[in-house]
């Protein structure tokens, strides 16, 4: 009994004197600052930085490789978090989400045949382009919401997928999986999106879908702010001049103009705050203010679009806001 | 039959269903009211076109010329007015340019290019031009540009020429009734191959299911001298160039490389008959045998038609669809293309439309694979298709490398076979595509 004690206790000590020595001796120095920016990176692997996962990045970072700020998953928290235990200014990132640029449902934009082959985007499109008709269109199968490390894009049951924009990091992903190209990453502040990437006419774009850009040009007449661009007879929305009012897509025939806004609100001028220094109705896109100079303002609510323009310029902050602006839910054709 | 031969590996037996046509003789199908003529109608650039809305056409006039070395012409196959040149709808399943012409119904023709005095002993660089400026291509379906497979690099040198009569794909009989038809210009096409190369014999490979085809072709290589008529067991794909080399040379083109790299050529029968054209005659290739079969139309035929024929046309000539259609496949059941329209034209490499009825169509999801390993026996590349389908579908890209991806011809051999129905070619497809960005460094 007690002989076994002191052998198998002999042995547990010597294996012990050799493991610790082994481990000063053999010891990997880390960078201790590696430990503590992978503590504080999400820990989605997910690649937007450019390198390969979050230990890599880490590494990159404390060898002064990498910019503080090209954790895009991480967003601007995440970024002072390591531009403090690097002890250096980090820039902020403008936070952009995945857009994806095809509103064709499955009762908008039909199926051009029965398509039996591997449920996958990527390799449906071997297949004579895909099954959907619209040639551009979303093919529904799934593969961005397969490749989103923080399930942010789900499939809906009318074969479109949808952004879930708390989620989305904007790490794009899903924008290089896409075989059909559709996913963009716009500044989270664009709200209001062309869903459709059919550069086709009119004509042929009512062949194969419902819901598709007909390049009508009715957006680019009505838009306040010059930010629509036609791309051919596509439309586009520049997001730097877009103030996301949704004129557009109150205007277009078809419903391929997505608003993500759910409430906006009309201007309203304080008359006693109002000094007349007609700032406001100058910038008006749609010439709904009007007023003598010096004296006190006023919106015309059935003109005004509700963009917000004008509280932004307005020295004295007289500029609230005034009734809801509802507009008639448009349901798309089709 | 003396000793036919096949190839070593794998290979499979589908039902031939050859019989709708083999024994009818081609006709001519009379011109449609218009012709959809796609730019690109070969592997490689589209060409650019050299006609605008409005402009009449003769029949043989350039209307595409071709953008680079690896790129074809196209040619009006018949006189009429340019309706339009946008895209329209392709073989591929998306749209693609294409000249629309308004058929004039005169059928007039413009100055055929000069023919040769001495096709066989011409010189191989004006001989290989005309063959580009004819626009001939792979008839056996791949649209290859031929004048590119007959320019081998200096440092390969050719010594066997095999022309490709296998014709293994089920239902199809358009290359068998051109070689029973016209084995004349079939064995002088391989007489103007071997030619460009210096060489005193060729070979063709055709199945012995064809024995018509066999004793026709015999008789115009006896009298030629240099032609040989191998006959080949009926084995799918006894047709793909790899497997038509090994069966005739016994000689292994080793893994990524062309067959040039053992010495061999292959061409197709059509190709050979369109080079003797071009060659003899300066006839561009603006038109080809296509097989209207399948129990989806009512009276199958073999027609000779003008390439950018509407397939609807076609069938219409073939006494119209037979009950309602399950599935429209251009090409063969095993490697051809499903279309969704009627309105996609016949190509340069259209060699059937095969109209499948809908009962005869399964239409049930892929069952899971239950490894009884029929896809690996029935690979004539020796592959492992379960274990490709499963790497790739695993993201695991660098390992499907490894097992051998790009080796796959995709002759369908391994979809047939499977009980479960899983998608394999179409896997180990996606799976070169994921490969090859691999390699190219993605």
């Amino acid at each position: 009994m007690i002989e076994a004690v002191v052998v198998l206790g002999g042995l547990g000590l010597v294996a012990a004197l050799g493991l610790s020595l082994a481990s000063l001796r053999f010891r990997v120095e880390v960078d201790p600052r590696v430990e503590a920016i992978e503590a504080v990176l999400p820990g989605a692997n997910c690649g937007a930085c450019g390198y390969a996962g979050c230990s890599a990045f880490a590494r990159a970072l404390a060898g002064g490789e990498a910019p503080p700020n090209a954790c895009i998953p991480g967003g601007p928290e995440v970024a002072r978090a390591v531009a403090e235990i690097l002890g250096v200014e980090a820039a902020d990132v403008a936070r952009r989400l995945a857009v994806v640029h095809c509103g064709g449902t499955r009762d908008a934009a039909p199926d051009k045949g029965i398509y039996q082959g591997v449920p996958d985007c990527r390799a449906a499109v071997l297949v004579g382009g895909g099954p959907k008709l619209c040639p551009y269109g979303c093919l529904g199968l799934g593969t961005c919401e397969r490749v989103c490390p923080f399930h942010a894009i789900r499939v809906g049951p009318d074969g479109i997928p949808r952004v879930d924009r708390q989620r989305c990091t904007g790490c794009g992903k899903c924008v290089g999986t896409c075989p059909k190209e559709l996913i963009e990453l716009l500044p989270e502040d664009n709200r209001v999106h062309v869903r459709c990437a059919n550069p086709l006419r009119g004509k042929a774009v009512g062949a194969v879908c419902s819901r598709g850009c007909i390049g009508c040009r009715r957006c680019e007449k009505a838009c306040p702010f010059g930010a629509m661009a036609m791309d051919g007879a596509l439309a586009r929305i520049d997001p730097a001049p877009c103030t996301s009012c949704g004129v557009c897509a109150t205007v277009c025939p078809t419903g391929a103009i997505e608003d993500l806004v759910e409430v906006r609100y009309r201007a309203r001028i304080d008359a006693e705050a109002c000094i007349g220094c007609t700032k406001c109705a100058r910038v008006c896109p749609v010439d709904a203010i009007s007023g003598e100079k010096k004296k006190p303002h006023a919106v015309d609510p059935d003109r005004c679009v509700g963009c917000g323009r004008c509280a932004g310029e307005c020295p004295k902050g007289a500029i609230g806001r005034g009734e809801l602006l509802v507009r008639a839910p448009r349901e798309a054709a089709g | 039959m003396r000793g036919a031969r096949t190839f070593r590996r794998g290979g499979v037996h589908p039902p031939e269903e050859k019989h709708h046509t083999a024994g009818k003789p081609v006709e001519g199908a009379p011109l449609p009211e218009r012709l959809v003529v796609p730019l690109s109608q070969h592997i490689g650039a589209p060409a650019r076109p050299l006609v605008k809305k409005g402009d009449r056409v003769l029949g043989g006039q350039a209307i595409g010329e071709p953008v680079g070395f690896v790129s074809a012409p196209v040619h009006a196959p018949t006189s009429g007015k340019v309706r339009r040149v946008e895209p329209a709808p392709h073989p591929l399943g998306t749209p693609q340019p294409a000249v629309e012409i308004e058929v004039d119904g005169e059928d007039a023709w413009g100055e055929p290019m000069e023919p040769f005095d001495d096709p066989f002993g011409a010189d191989p660089e004006a001989v290989r031009s005309r063959i580009q400026a004819a626009g001939i291509v792979g008839m056996g379906g791949a649209t290859f540009p031929t004048h590119v497979k007959l320019s081998p690099p200096p440092e390969l040198s050719i010594d066997t020429v095999i022309l490709n009569g296998a014709e293994c794909e089920p239902y199809l009989t358009a290359d068998h009734r051109l070689m029973v038809e016209a084995p004349g210009a079939v064995i002088k096409g391989l007489g103007v191959i071997l030619g460009l190369f210096g060489l005193e014999r060729g070979y063709i490979g055709v199945e012995e299911n064809k024995p018509d085809a066999i004793e026709a072709l015999e008789r115009e290589a006896r009298a030629s001298g240099f032609a040989e008529v191998v006959p080949l067991k009926v084995k799918y794909p006894q047709g793909a160039e790899k497997q038509l080399i090994q069966t005739i040379t016994g000689r292994e083109v080793p893994s990524g490389a062309l067959p040039m790299a053992v010495g061999a050529v292959v061409q197709n029968v059509g190709t050979a008959a369109a080079i003797w054209e071009a060659v003899s005659r300066g006839r561009p290739l603006v038109e080809r045998v296509v097989t209207v079969t399948g129990a989806g139309v009512r009276e199958p035929r073999n027609l000779l038609v003008r390439v950018g024929t509407p397939v609807g046309h076609l069938v219409a000539l073939c006494g119209g669809l037979a009950g309602e259609p399950g599935k429209v496949i251009l090409g063969g059941p095993m490697m051809g293309l499903t279309q969704h329209t009627l309105d996609v034209p016949a190509i340069k490499g259209t060699s059937g439309v095969l109209v499948l009825p809908r009962e005869a169509v399964r239409t049930a999801p892929e069952g899971p694979c239950i490894r009884c390993g029929r896809c690996v026996e029935a690979c004539p590349m020796g592959l492992s298709p379960t274990t490709l389908r499963a790497l790739i579908h695993a993201d695991l890209v660098a390992e499907a490398d490894e097992w051998g991806a790009l080796d796959c011809i995709e002759c369908g051999s391994c979809s047939f076979v499977c009980p479960a129905f899983v998608a394999l070619v179409q896997s180990i497809r996606y799976a070169k595509g994921r490969v090859m960005a691999l390699r190219r460094g993605g």
